[in-house]
This record gives C-alpha cells, sequence and structure tokens, in this order.
C-alpha cells in the first residue's frame, strides 16, 4: 500500500464532505429569510441520512459486482459486509486503497449529490417528503449510476468517461431536480412577489467552500498523489476562474453591472463542467472549457423562463446544463498524454468515437434520472405528500417545520 | 411640548446627531425604518433578473422639546442632513399632550 496515495485520498474525503455544507450555505443565502434553516437542515441532513444509507445499501449497489458492465451492484456488500481494513474487493480498480477508505471517499459523493435537489425545490418541500425522497433517490437512481460509470458498469464498458462525476452527480443531480420541480411546481408567489436572496455573503463563502473543497472531488478522484491528481487540481482551479470571467463578461454585455452573485454562480458552473474532464484534460482546454461554462450556464438561466419552471436557485442551469456541456466537452477536449486510460478526444485527433459514446451516456443518465425521479416524486406526493401547504410556505418553513428562525432581533 | 420627528438619510446620522446635541437636545430615539417618498425605489439584479426595491432605507430620529426651542432644533437638523440631493427625508412637528418620566413620575416639561 502507497502511504501517499492513502494520504490524499484520507484528505480529499474530508475536503468533499465540506462542500455539503459549503452547499448549504450557497443556496441558503440565496433563499428568503424565513426559508434559511430549513435549506440548511435539508443539506444538513443529507449528511445524516445518506452516510447510513450508504453503508447500509448505496455503497453495495454503487460498488458490487465491480467491471461487470452492468446496471446494479447488487447486495453483497450491503452493511459493509466482507469490508475490512484487510479486504481487497475494490484493490485491482483502486490502486490498492484500503476498501473502507474507498467507499468513504465515494460516501462524500453520495451525500452532496440529492443534496443538489435542494436548490431547486427551496422554499417549498415537506420535510418528510423531502427525506423519503433523497433516500429512495440515493438508492435507485445515485448508486446505479454510479455503477454504470464509477464502478465498471455498462457506461464505463461502453467506453464514455467521467472523471468526477459529470454524469453520476450532476446531470444525474440535475436531470431529477426538472423531475422533481414538473411534480411539485412552484412557489406561492412565484412571478408575483419579489423573492430576492436574502443574505448573499453566505452564498459567496459557501462558494468559496465548495471550491476548496471540490479540489478533494475531483482531484481525490484520481484516487493517488500523482500527476493527474496534480493536473486535475490545476484544472479545479483554472476552469472556474476563466468560467467566472464568461459569466461576468455576459452578465455586463446583458446588463449594466457585474455581481456578486455572478462572479459566485461563474465559478460554481465551471467547478461542474471541468468535474467530468478534471483528470483528462491539459491546461488550455481547462481554460476553454471553463469559459464557455460561464457563457453557456449563464444564457442556460433562460431555460427556467421558457419551460414555466420555478428552478429556484437555478440547478438546471448550473448544474444539468453545465454537466451535460463538460461531458461532451471531454469528447472533444479528452487527452491521452494527461491521463493514458482515455483515448483522444475530437479535437486532439482521435476521431469521434469518444464523443459519441460521451452523448449517448450524457443521454441515458439524463433519460433515467428524469423518468426515475419523476416516478418516486410523484409516489411521493400522492402518499405522504412532498409539498408543505399554503400556510406553511406563507409562514416560512423555519417556523413552521422546525420551530426556529435564523435570525432573532429582540 | 413638541415632538420633532426626522426621517433622513442614513449615512446622515452621525452629523444629525451631533447637531442635536450640539442644539441641546437631552435625548433622542432612533430607529431603522423603510419607506419611499419621491426618490421611490431602485432595482436590484439577481442572476439577470430584475427585483425592483420599493422601500429605501432611512433613519428616523424622534425627539421631544419645549416650544420654544423647535425651531433652532428643526433648522440644526435641516442643516445636517441636508446634501441637496432626491431623498433628504422630511421632519415634521407634532404636539405632545404629556410626558412622564417613568423613573421619578416627573411630568410635562421637568421629563423632557
Amino acid at each position: 500500500m502507497d502511504s501517499g496515495n492513502i494520504a490524499w485520498v484520507l484528505i480529499s474525503t474530508a475536503l468533499v464532505l465540506f462542500m455539503t455544507p459549503g452547499l448549504a450555505f450557497f443556496y441558503g443565502g440565496m433563499v428568503r429569510s424565513k426559508n434559511f434553516l430549513a435549506m440548511l437542515m435539508q443539506n444538513y441532513f443529507a449528511m445524516g441520512l445518506l452516510a447510513v444509507l450508504w453503508v447500509l445499501f448505496g455503497a453495495s449497489i454503487a460498488f458490487g459486482n465491480l467491471g461487470d458492465g452492468g446496471w446494479f451492484g447488487g447486495f453483497d456488500f450491503a452493511g459493509f459486509q466482507d469490508i475490512t481494513i484487510n479486504s481487497k474487493q475494490f484493490a485491482a480498480f483502486t490502486g490498492g486503497i484500503p476498501d473502507p477508505l474507498f467507499l468513504a471517499f465515494q460516501m462524500t459523493f453520495a451525500i452532496i449529490t440529492p443534496a443538489l435537489i435542494t436548490g431547486a425545490t427551496a422554499d417549498r418541500l415537506k420535510f418528510a417528503g423531502y427525506a423519503v425522497l433523497i433516500g429512495v433517490w440515493l438508492l435507485v437512481v445515485y448508486s446505479p449510476v454510479a455503477h454504470w460509470a464509477f464502478g465498471g458498469g455498462w457506461i464505463a464498458e461502453m467506453g464514455a468517461f467521467d472523471f468526477a462525476g459529470g454524469l453520476v452527480v450532476h446531470i444525474n443531480a440535475g436531470a431529477a431536480a426538472l423531475a422533481v420541480l414538473l411534480v411539485i411546481g412552484a412557489r406561492k408567489g412565484h412571478g408575483k412577489e419579489p423573492m430576492a436572496p436574502h443574505a448573499l455573503p453566505w452564498t459567496l463563502l459557501g462558494t468559496g467552500i465548495l471550491w476548496f473543497g471540490w479540489i478533494g472531488f475531483n482531484a481525490g478522484s484520481a484516487l493517488a498523489a500523482n500527476a493527474i491528481a496534480a493536473q486535475a487540481l490545476l484544472n479545479t482551479i483554472i476552469a472556474p476562474a476563466a468560467a467566472m470571467l464568461g459569466w461576468l463578461l455576459v452578465e455586463k454585455l446583458k446588463g449594466k453591472h457585474v455581481t456578486t452573485l455572478g462572479a459566485a454562480s461563474g465559478a460554481v458552473a465551471g467547478m461542474v463542467a471541468i468535474t467530468p474532464c478534471a483528470g483528462f484534460v491539459g491546461t488550455g482546454p481547462s481554460l476553454i472549457i471553463g469559459f464557455l461554462a460561464g457563457i453557456i450556464c449563464y444564457l442556460a438561466l433562460f431555460i427556467k423562463e421558457a419551460a414555466k419552471l420555478d428552478d429556484a436557485l437555478d440547478v438546471i442551469a448550473v448544474h444539468l446544463v453545465g454537466g451535460i456541456f463538460g461531458s461532451i466537452a471531454l469528447g472533444l477536449f479528452a487527452d491521452s498524454a494527461v491521463n493514458e486510460i482515455i483515448p483522444d478526444g475530437l479535437f486532439l485527433g482521435g476521431g469521434s468515437d469518444l464523443l459519441v459514446d460521451q452523448i449517448v451516456a450524457v443521454a441515458a443518465v439524463f433519460a433515467f434520472a428524469l423518468v426515475a425521479t419523476y416516478i418516486i416524486a410523484k409516489a411521493i406526493d400522492m402518499t405522504i405528500g412532498l409539498r408543505v401547504d399554503e400556510e406553511t410556505e406563507d409562514i416560512g418553513l423555519d417556523q413552521a417545520l422546525h420551530a426556529e428562525t435564523a435570525y432573532n432581533n429582540l | 411640548m413638541k415632538k420633532i420627528t426626522a426621517v433622513v438619510k442614513p449615512f446622515r446620522v452621525d452629523e444629525v446627531k451631533e447637531a442635536l446635541k450640539g442644539a441641546g437636545v437631552a435625548g433622542m430615539t432612533v430607529s431603522e425604518v423603510q419607506g419611499f417618498g419621491r426618490q421611490a425605489g431602485h432595482t436590484e439584479v439577481y442572476r439577470g433578473a430584475e427585483y425592483t426595491v420599493d422601500f429605501v432605507p432611512k433613519v428616523k430620529f424622534e425627539v421631544i422639546v419645549d416650544d420654544a426651542e423647535v425651531q433652532g432644533i428643526v433648522d440644526a437638523i435641516v442643516t445636517s442632513a441636508k446634501t441637496g440631493k432626491i431623498g433628504d427625508g422630511k421632519i415634521w412637528v407634532t404636539s405632545v399632550d404629556e410626558l412622564i418620566r417613568i423613573r421619578t413620575g416627573e411630568l410635562g416639561t421637568d421629563a423632557i
């Protein structure tokens, strides 16, 4: 066992775990003050519920039957059965980091991915409905899709790649957010009452925490302290930087001001887009992917207007569109000189094979997540209910659901 | 006795406070308030979506003074709060029927 590799994945696990609180504050600053704690609670609760479900079933569904080219990992490792500090269930795949560490690292991805949905559904989910939604979603949608791409399932066997979660995390969560929106509808007063962010400093702080943690997300996905991790780390800094510039440029051209929320949103769009590419592309392409992601994700804000969807905090524009763009861009910019396991992309003379595989994978994950999540959300809505009543929405979820308020004056 | 109420721009608060102390007022009550007059509101932009904010933040001063001091204090507020730009605020003067100092029970001008 290489202690350098182990040390880096240990650190990366902590970094990625810290992203979920970062996401909580990134989102929390954007909601109205009466729903601030409820947003934080949805994200922190994801850490509680999903860590436990990951140990019980999720990890096995995602990483059982490793490399089978299939759809479902099964239940062989349910409850971390046969996973010990000495077991070698994943050694051939992970380069020999301990099995519990590999599954702990992956657990932090399984926690933040369902939590991404909360940005779209802000201010109106019932707590019990939300809890069932993310729990079922983890096992029925996230873990199988993780198996397809991360666990050597059919997407990996087909020849599509996803370095750290363009497909598994961002398209998956983005399509799920779209499906849940179709079930629950808009916030009360959407389009009539102003719903401006209540405290953007929280959002900017959250952005910083996300960026910091994303180093572990992407560079940690090398599962080794090596040159690929180094390139992934560099890309995770420069692509969001370029994306921030792209977003602010369009913002300035379309309006009069460059905004703090624009800087934060652009950076996150860049983090999303570089995620599938991080350890597969070089420095120049990383700048291009980031810059374009900033522009494309800004322009994608119009989708929710056109589709009349109340995607409260723009999960579709940032995560779904950013994830699709990054996953497809990999088919253009993949560089076998950066990482020998991937063929060159179209722009590096590798032909269109990878690009086609990437598009097929994007379409498959999008379609599966959309349909499966819609069925789950609809079933919850028709039984225990997924959305609060109007009075609760008026009062605010903090007071009505949690008997607390974020800011106490007097 | 009169109550003088002044709604002023937040960044003039220190100047108005010092002017009131200079004019001899014994105490004052200050609150952060929101509202609009001719200045109206402003527009904020979040991710390309424009929001009209009607209510502008202001600070409200309330002082209770003897009738004879009203003009001097009003002048002090006008001088200290004025920027000459729209939104400088307003001052109004109302009659006070009774005033009681809670600690001692003093009444009327003795309680000022």
